[in-house]
């Protein structure tokens, strides 16, 4: 009987790998790759298997921003530091930069909430906390854009390559002082942070390395127009000896070194399994994963597809804590919701600790545990809170008779909506939302707004739309 | 956890504590039942011009501009005195109730305003980087007893700071807003969950711990200051407003270990003169304020006042009538087991033209004499490293 049992599961098992991935599956897959998961992009995903699934995402892909730049991004700037400004001057600049800088947070939000690829945004999103940059050390709004430009284009592209880049990046050099490092005079920063963060983490290099290494970036430096330029007479052309190799070694030449080590690929592999996955990796697991990305030369959507279809990934949900850019902008892709300010919710995204252009350090957000405490998660809960006290009142009114949800109905509400001016966009729609989505009971809102079961469990005659506020409201809506 | 409840009761420190809330902190020995009472004078307070070197020439010479005249200075001996803003500080001083600590600092320091305050709040060196606050690390492994309402709160400020990275910390502006709020966080049972889920619900547990605790009736009808047998001083401002909080909070018998308040203003580049002295009047009024409704309490000999920042300004003005970001700096200790004086170092000037000031205390001697000498807890493992304690409390 046993025996029975088990042939005839191991039969089923193959078929499993091919059905669809269903509601939760798709759920899963878009909110880790992206922010949040709209019900309409979870109907497209369920039929698919767990490959074609993946294969649409990276399939889908995209390189460059929807949403058009503020204007002042191509336009020259002053450099931070200009002499002989009056003090009025001074002030007239930083309160341009100033603006600027929130301009720029709300682009790419915005660019988070519409673009079709997430998946590229959230990768976007993870070099931008690898590759650290910030905007308090930079200065300049227009090299943080040209920067996000870059871990944009190479997002999902070859990690060698954007190392490359980046170490040309001209807000990196200014972030990590490259541009102070000169021939007698290094400055170890960018050096140091190469190796402990960028590529082989901490143990794996000496002091010695790191002196070593910053008389070979010597040289690399910034026009006038602040962007790369090689001065040959402030590099350093004697000997230098890095790991254990001796030779007039310059920047290419070290940052190829870090690249031939596997442990880059490992330390990679590691930082984005924690990103997508879990915070436990198994050994095994990042092992096969960084092989794999170390022989691929360093393509990252081959890593990507391999990691995805982990069958630690498809059973990992609620594993992670969301992100305030996950909390936020995910909850207004579920939704359909546009904020009339950008800029506001850059703000709210500050609050809870996430300033975009502007990470807390070199290290980046630590992420996890960290994203809550008392005060941020009184704030995630005031947001949802007022999202869902601003909702429009809900009167089920497209449920129909057999209980199915009146999908037209829905449809037409929404587009009558939307052609009344005066209404505000933040609105949450919970009568229409369920109709479009077919959201009938509170087992359905569940199923599309969490990766868990409520810790609160909700009463079974609750209808889809009354389940909204709570559900939002509860413990589980904070992981994914 | 129960047999610490148990040690108290034979202590007999439970009933006390339950029975005659502001009185068992006449005599609270080492312990968290004695309070910190940390000041974050945010944005680098310039400490040369706060304890000011008035017998010095070179003081002078570094600071044509905005050196503060010689008969302004409130002395505190023949070579230094306070800002003439701090006039509400002179009888704290009087009554030998404030140290003032010259040169703190730590070595390499750093001149970023975000990681210099961030190796102050970790107590970590200039090159390390560690993720939580020095205090969350503390309660960790050596945790607040039962009853407490919180670890620490945290007062105009949305910053944990010190607390950071999983101390039990409440954010308050005011604590009815907190207890409004707090109705968002639910109540529930801890059950098999993720660590992720887990940590949301200790969050919220924290939450709801803090607002019970805060819900008391008393708090409902805060005393009205004005009434009390001694008025304090009229102090007015957002400091203020914080000092009162905390004031109403453990008037309360709200038991925390730690409260930290934020004032900030003080990266003065700019025409430095009117904003610094603004600010030190707001703290030094706020700090009597302090020490006025906690000694009404009988709190005040239980009360440890430190102020903080991330550095001290440049020793030499720059062309703009203000400051750049330096490194050692002033700051205050004040409290009513304080022995008051002058500790460290008052700053060298003579050799300085552009440069810094060395430190003549590391901060983390400050933070091991909290530790070890008011709380009674293991400074040593804490740190990693003995740092010497400044022999600044009376027994």
């Amino acid at each position: 009987m046993n025996r029975l049992l088990s042939t005839i599961l191991l039969c089923l098992l193959p078929l499993s790998a091919w059905a669809g991935i269903g509601e939760e599956g798709a759920r899963h897959l878009l909110a880790r790759t992206g922010f949040g998961a709209n019900p309409g992009q979870i109907a497209l995903y369920a039929p698919l298997s767990r490959e074609q699934a993946v294969d649409r995402l990276l399939d889908h892909a995209t390189y460059t921003a929807l949403t058009a730049a503020p204007g002042w991004v191509h336009e020259p700037f002053d450099r931070p530091g200009k002499p002989n400004l009056s003090e009025e001057e001074k002030k007239a600049l930083q309160k341009e930069r100033n603006e600027h800088a929130q301009e720029l947070r709300g682009w790419w939000l915005e660019e988070m909430r519409i673009s079709p690829s997430p998946l590229t945004e959230k990768m976007t999103l993870f070099w931008h906390n690898h590759f650290v940059s910030g905007l308090d050390k930079v200065g300049v709004p227009q090299l943080m854009y040209q920067q996000n430009v870059l871990l944009r284009k190479q997002a999902l592209g070859n990690f060698g390559q954007l190392l490359h880049a980046i170490a040309r990046d001209p807000a990196m050099m200014r972030y990590l002082d490259t541009v102070n490092n000169r021939k007698g005079q290094p400055n170890e920063n960018f050096a140091r942070e190469v190796m402990e963060l960028f590529t082989l983490g901490e143990g794996h290099y000496s002091e010695q390395d790191i002196r070593e290494a910053a008389r070979a970036f010597t040289g690399w430096s910034l026009d006038k127009d602040f962007q790369f330029v090689y001065r040959p007479n402030l590099h350093d052309n004697g000997d230098k000896t890095i790991f254990g190799e001796q030779g007039n070694f310059d920047g290419d030449d070290v940052l190829d070194m870090l690249l031939r080590n596997p442990q880059t690929a490992r330390f990679i592999t590691l930082k984005l399994w924690k990103t997508l996955v879990s915070p436990t990796p198994d050994a095994a697991d990042i092992q096969r994963l960084s092989t794999l990305f170390y022989r691929d030369n360093y393509e990252i959507r081959p890593l990507l597809h391999a990691m995805l279809l982990t069958p630690a990934f498809w059973k990992s949900q609620g594993q992670l804590i969301k992100s305030p850019l996950e909390l936020t902008v995910g909850t207004l892709v579920t939704f359909d919701l546009t904020p009339p300010d950008w800029r506001a919710l850059a703000g709210l995204n500050r609050q809870l600790g996430q300033d975009v252009f502007n990470p807390p350090n070199v290290k980046g957000w630590p992420g996890g545990d960290v994203w809550i405490n008392s005060s941020t998660l009184l704030t995630r809960k005031q947001f949802l809170d007022r999202l869902s006290h601003d909702a429009a009142p809900i009167r089920n009114n497209f449920i129909k008779a057999d209980g199915q949800m009146d999908e037209t109905g829905g449809r037409q509400a929404r587009i009558q909506r939307l052609i009344q001016a005066g209404l505000r966009p933040i609105k949450l729609q919970p009568d229409e939302w369920t109709a479009i989505y077919h959201v009938r009971t509170a087992a359905d809102s569940a199923r599309l707004l969490l990766a868990v079961p409520p810790a609160q469990p909700l009463p079974a005659d609750m209808s889809g739309a009354q389940a909204i506020a709570p559900l939002l409201l509860d413990p589980a809506y904070q992981v994914q | 956890m129960f047999q610490r409840r148990e040690f108290l009761k034979a202590m007999g420190a439970g009933l006390l504590v339950s029975v005659l809330p502001n009185l068992s902190y006449a005599l609270a020995p080492a312990g968290y039942q004695r309070l910190l009472v940390l000041i974050e004078l945010k944005g680098g307070n310039d400490g040369l011009n706060t304890v000011i070197p008035y017998a010095s020439d070179d003081y002078y010479r570094l600071r044509p501009s905005i050196g503060i005249p010689r008969q302004q200075v409130l002395q505190l001996n023949e070579q230094v005195g306070l800002h003439p803003a701090m006039s509400s500080l002179m009888p704290l001083w009087q009554n030998k109730e404030v140290a003032v600590l010259q040169g703190v600092g730590y070595p390499d320091p750093n001149l970023s305003h975000f990681r210099s305050i961030e190796i102050w709040e970790t107590a970590s060196a200039s090159n390390q980087y560690l993720g939580e606050g020095w205090l969350t690390r503390l309660f960790r492994s050596q945790p607040t007893p039962p009853g407490f309402a919180a670890d620490g709160v945290v007062l105009s400020s949305q910053n944990l700071g010190p607390l950071d990275g999983g101390a039990r910390a409440v954010v308050l502006s005011n604590p009815q807003d907190f207890a409004r709020q707090a109705k968002l966080a639910a109540d529930q049972q801890a059950g098999a969950h993720s660590s992720a889920l887990s940590h949301i619900l200790k969050v919220e547990g924290d939450i709801r711990t803090a607002a019970t605790a805060l819900e008391q009736p008393a708090m409902k009808a805060p005393p009205n200051p004005a009434e009390a047998p001694t008025a304090p001083p009229k102090a007015v401002g957002g400091f203020a407003q914080a000092v009162n909080t905390l004031a109403d909070i453990l008037q309360n018998g709200t038991h925390i270990a730690v409260a930290r308040i934020t004032l900030t203003g003080f990266d003065t580049h700019g025409n430095q003169q009117p904003t610094q002295a603004r600010l030190l009047a707001e703290l030094a009024d706020g700090l009597a304020l302090l020490k006025n409704r906690l000694q009404a309490q009988g709190r005040w000999d239980d009360t440890l006042v430190l102020s903080y920042a991330e550095f001290g300004r440049r020793p030499r003005e720059n062309g703009n009538r203000g400051t750049d970001h330096g490194t050692a700096n002033s700051h205050f200790l004040l409290g009513g087991r304080v022995k008051g004086g002058l500790y460290g170092q008052t700053a060298q000037l003579a050799g300085i033209n552009d440069g810094n000031l060395p430190h003549a205390i590391d901060f983390r001697q400050l933070y091991s004499t909290v530790v070890q000498d008011w709380w009674g807890k293991d400074a040593h493992q804490l740190f990693g490293q003995r740092f010497d304690r400044l022999p600044v409390l009376r027994a």
